[in-house]
């Protein structure tokens, strides 16, 4: 078995998980057209993260004119080229499918703001 | 024909050179020696004799130990018939063998399945469960009535599944790795995992 560990680990990246459910996220995905290459932007909520190593995905939903489009990434895939976080969200359950039944405001996750002060309490 | 015996490790995905992610086997191989080479004016055919994983000498029957001649005697061994490149016997083979090849087929024996009916064994359709129906999984009729007044011989009936030495071809070579000894074909092969595998170049492409 540790053979296709090794297999596997040589196709990880390094640290690529730099965002977390509830937040909004912007995926840089290469596009591969004939000979050309190009980077298309999928910005949205991610609301799952399922597996691990490199089967590793995460689940992005926007609303693309009204409709719901959800796009599941591998987390490792050569193919995307960044992760940015737009926004953190405030969240209580890792998987929020609930949302899929949501429309307008209810749909929205409530932004996460750290206070300052709570930071500086626990570096002293 | 080219050859080697190998040992199904396991599956896992990996990324192709498209970044697509594709299910892989990944073969590993010992070492391959060359332990006979039978040719044409002594033997009335060309082949070669490929022999796998070591074992002492005190474990195999004298006979059996004594084809190896100098030789670490192998557990596996296999004939290939119009080896497709020159060996001399000694010679110690790897993957870098398929370097060139895009396609192989691979042999092995698959997993046994005990005794089985025959919905599973040979795809039978079976009957509808509800709705009164009193007939399941069961293999229906088998034959006429006084003309023959016997079943044909070969009629698909229940029994022993799997198994059996099972090929599948044209497999596609994913990776190499010359360092680890490692073949990586997409798909599935047969056979459990630590179980011997016979990799060839494929015949039909």
């Amino acid at each position: 078995m540790d053979l296709i560990k090794s297999i596997e680990a040589q196709q990880l990246k390094e640290n690529p998980e730099n965002f977390r459910i509830g937040d909004t996220v912007k995926v840089y995905f290469k596009i591969i057209e004939g000979q050309t290459e190009r980077i298309q932007i999928f910005e949205g909520l991610v609301i799952a993260i399922n597996n691990s190593d490199v089967r590793k995905t995460f689940t992005v939903r926007k609303m693309s004119y009204g409709v719901g489009v959800e796009r599941i990434f591998p987390l490792h895939s050569p193919r995307i080229d960044k992760i940015d976080v737009v926004r953190r969200g405030r969240i209580r359950r890792a998987k929020l499918y609930y949302i899929r039944e949501r429309v307008g405001k209810a749909a929205k996750v409530p932004e996460l703001i750290r206070r300052k002060d709570s930071k500086k309490k626990k570096a002293v | 024909m080219l050859g080697l015996i190998g040992k199904k490790v396991g599956m896992t995905q990996i990324f192709d050179e498209r970044g697509v992610l594709t299910p892989v086997t990944v073969i590993k191989f010992e070492e391959n020696v060359v332990v006979a080479d039978r040719n044409e004016e002594k033997n009335g055919y060309n082949a070669a004799v490929i022999g796998s994983v070591d074992r002492k000498k005190k474990h195999v029957s004298k006979p059996y130990g004594g084809q190896f001649g100098e030789l670490a005697p192998k557990k596996y061994l296999k004939e290939m018939r119009d080896f497709d490149e020159s060996v001399s016997v000694g010679d110690v083979l790897g993957v870098s063998l398929f370097k060139d090849y895009a396609f192989v087929d691979i042999e092995g024996t698959s997993k046994g399945k005990g005794y089985q009916g025959v919905m599973k064994r040979h795809g039978f359709g079976g009957g509808r469960s509800t709705h009164g129906s009193k007939f399941h999984r069961g293999l229906g009729g088998t034959g006429m009535a006084a003309t023959p007044s016997k079943v044909q011989k070969g009629r698909k009936m229940p029994g022993r599944m799997g198994g059996v030495k099972t090929s599948v071809q044209n497999l596609r070579i994913v990776k190499i790795d010359e360092e680890k000894q490692v073949l990586m074909v997409k798909g599935a092969i047969p056979g459990p995992r630590e179980g011997m595998v016979i990799v060839k170049k494929a015949k039909k492409k």
